[in-house]
């Protein structure tokens, strides 16, 4: 009978109750909507960072990072491999580069770039280029003069598919090494900067200009969530000889995309501080009004033999029973509006020229997330019960006689 | 005497303090009411008769005196103590008020029974039989707002009768009926009293409400000013 005494002075002023409701509703859709978004631009971007040569995992020869030459390499890539290959969870994917800085020429232009030799099969399964090539094909395992070039660079260069192009480089040896490759392929990336910086070839045409035998520079791996990274870099650390060589996740070696999602998440942090705030403020204030206005009611129980502790515990229902709908209603909104806009995407242009500038696409595509879910949920919910104990104290406070001379 | 008192004051005193003036509401008041009573308290508005009853129900504390309920002092009770008491042993009736908006006559009648953990079933058995006693069968489930002001009054006497306490205050019951509603409400009440052998205290300053009663007890500032019992009907 209490719940139901509870249930249905909600409705006494259904006004009051619907601006409540709504206050709640509002919030807790803002939260998951909101959280949902930057969790799909953070994720997006990520995901491209990840995606561009980094994989969650890397593994260098510990000197490659601030001096990346062929020098700095990886000598015996079998023991990577070994210790690498019983550890990584199902759904993962690895494979070994040789990256160089190089200069590219062409007849009538020269610029630095990034050669990257790659296993076209294995790469195929980690990063972004076994699905880039939009003119021309693929590389063919062992295509001794193949190279991909990106769309950006091609067009600087003025040049095209089966056209020549000459890549210098130090060799092993120190001096300069020179090899001229033919075009096969033309990629897109999600940035210009990507397409200009990177050129791929063959690990044995890389190794053969370079005249390395059996050494690379990184080995990469992909894992099936992001979630993995942390557990399988410490693992792989233990068993690997460090030094000389060094782990290294997406963290490190995306410095500028872990700002960017603490960034957001702090965001988010002040984003469900300002809603919570605003949202307990209404909660207050509505209780209390409706606390003021059954004075001589709760007066009414206190002089029937209700302890203070049973109307603090019914006001408390009264707030659940808003708090419940609200929310229910909140995310229901939420997971709705999500769902409609994951296929679409949201249109940042306003933001577009920032965003692309860091590498972050132009439509965001909110993404649901069990934890911020979860998060805005148990803020509103928790938080919501505890500012409103402050009207229910109040209403136990009445002392009957005070209450029941209130008119 | 000879039966055994309910209610026992010995000189009780109430002062009100509003800013720096002193009220008297209670000037040294004794009394006994024995098991069975009827009795009014009669006295002009703010002769201290809503203090007085307030102090017996354990509402309010006295400043001086002593108050005594079924031989328990109440001014050595806690907070906590007190609702008990009130729960257990006391009916509340008040002037207006006094039922709970949004439950239903039954669920009004019930709600005492169910803070003093009675089960559902007796619960209903109860509070439908005595509903059916103060004349409201057939009302059960009308919410406060669908009852006349003498049906609402009668639902209040019988949720403050319903588990037999051992005294039933009732503060003004019949000032906002007229004449021939509270007068029936008397009736109800008066029968209650002799067929149950509930103990009544009501204020009033009624002359009809006051020919109800079976001992008569006038207020006048604050203090007893008679103390009459009355053998005889009054039937006017
Ligand atoms: N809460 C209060 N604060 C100040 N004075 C009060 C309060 N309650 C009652 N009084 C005063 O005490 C006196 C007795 O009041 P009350 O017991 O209500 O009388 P009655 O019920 O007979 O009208 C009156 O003078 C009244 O003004
Ligand atoms: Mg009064």
């Amino acid at each position: 009978m209490h719940t139901l005494m509870a249930w249905r002075n909600i409705w006494r002023n259904p006004r009051r109750t619907l601006v409540i409701l709504t206050a709640v509703v509002i919030g807790v859709w803002s939260m998951i909507f909101l959280g949902a978004l930057m969790r799909g631009l953070t994720n997006q971007y990520l995901e491209i960072g990840i995606s561009t040569l980094t994989g969650h995992i890397q593994v260098h020869h510990q000197d490659f990072r601030s001096d990346p030459v062929i020098q700095n390499r990886i000598d015996r890539p079998g023991r990577v491999a070994e210790a690498l290959e019983p550890l990584l969870p199902p759904g993962s994917h690895w494979t070994e580069r040789i990256r160089v800085n190089a200069i590219a020429n062409t007849a009538r232009h020269a610029q630095g770039v990034t050669l990257v030799g790659i296993d076209p099969e294995r790469e195929a399964r980690v990063s972004f280029i076994g699905g880039a090539v939009k003119e021309g094909n693929y590389l063919e395992p062992d295509d001794p003069y193949g190279i991909l070039v990106g769309k950006a660079l091609a067009e600087d260069f003025e040049t095209r598919l089966d056209r020549r192009v000459v890549l210098m480089s130090l060799g092993v040896d120190g001096k300069v090494a020179s090899r001229a490759f033919r075009i096969r392929g033309i990629f897109r990336a999600e940035t210009e900067a990507t397409e200009k910086q990177y050129m791929f070839v063959t690990m044995a045409a890389a190794r053969d200009m370079l005249g390395l035998e059996r050494g690379v520079t990184e080995a990469a791996v992909l894992l099936p969530s992001h979630e993995l990274t942390g557990k399988t870099a410490e693992a792989l650390e233990r068993r690997l000889p460090t030094p000389p060589l060094a782990v290294q996740t997406w963290r490190d070696l995306l410095p500028l995309v872990r700002v960017t999602i603490e960034l957001y998440d702090t965001f988010i942090f002040l984003w469900f501080l300002v809603v919570f705030i605003a949202m307990a403020f209404g909660i207050v204030n509505t209780l209390l009004m409706a606390v003021f206005e059954r004075v001589r009611e709760f007066g009414l129980l206190k002089a029937l033999g209700m302890r203070p502790r049973g109307i603090v515990q019914g006001v408390l229902t009264e707030s659940f029973f808003l708090l419940l709908l609200g929310t229910a209603a909140g995310n229901a909104l939420g997971v709705l509006s999500v769902n409609l806009l994951a296929e679409s995407g949201i249109d940042l242009s306003a933001l577009a020229g920032r965003l692309a500038e860091v590498g972050m696409r132009r439509v965001g595509y909110p993404q649901l997330q069990a934890g911020g879910f979860r998060l805005a949920n148990v803020v509103v919910f928790v938080l919501g019960i505890v500012v409103s104990l402050y009207p229910a104290v109040k209403a136990a406070r009445f002392t009957p006689v005070e209450a029941l001379a209130h008119t | 005497m000879e039966t055994q008192s309910i209610v026992s004051l010995s000189d009780v005193t109430k002062t009100y303090r509003q800013g720096r003036v002193q009220i008297t509401a209670l000037d040294g008041v004794s009394l006994e009411v024995p098991q069975g009573d009827f009795l009014a308290l009669a006295g002009p508005s703010g002769s201290g008769k809503t203090t007085l009853l307030n102090l017996i129900g354990g509402l309010d504390r006295a400043d001086s005196g002593s108050i005594r309920l079924n031989g328990n002092d109440l001014g050595a009770m806690s907070e906590s103590e007190l609702a008990g008491m009130r729960l257990e042993q006391v009916g509340f009736v008040f002037q207006s008020y006094n039922l709970i908006p949004v439950l239903s006559a039954e669920e009004n009648v019930e709600y005492v029974m169910l803070l003093q953990g009675v089960a559902a079933r007796e619960r209903r058995e109860k509070a439908r039989a005595i509903l059916d006693d103060v004349g409201l069968e057939g009302m059960y489930d009308r919410r406060p707002a669908e009852l006349s002001g003498g049906q609402q009054q009668r639902v209040a006497v019988a949720r403050a009768v319903v588990s037999g306490p051992s005294i039933v205050l009732a503060d003004e019951p019949t000032a906002n009926l007229d004449s021939a509603t509270g007068r029936a409400l008397m009736d109800m009440m008066r029968s209650m009293n002799e067929a149950k052998g509930v103990t009544f205290v009501f204020s009033t300053h009624d002359r009809m409400v006051m020919d109800y009663a079976g001992r008569l007890i006038r207020i006048r500032d604050g203090r007893v000013a008679g103390d009459e019992r009355r053998e005889g009907e009054a039937e006017s």
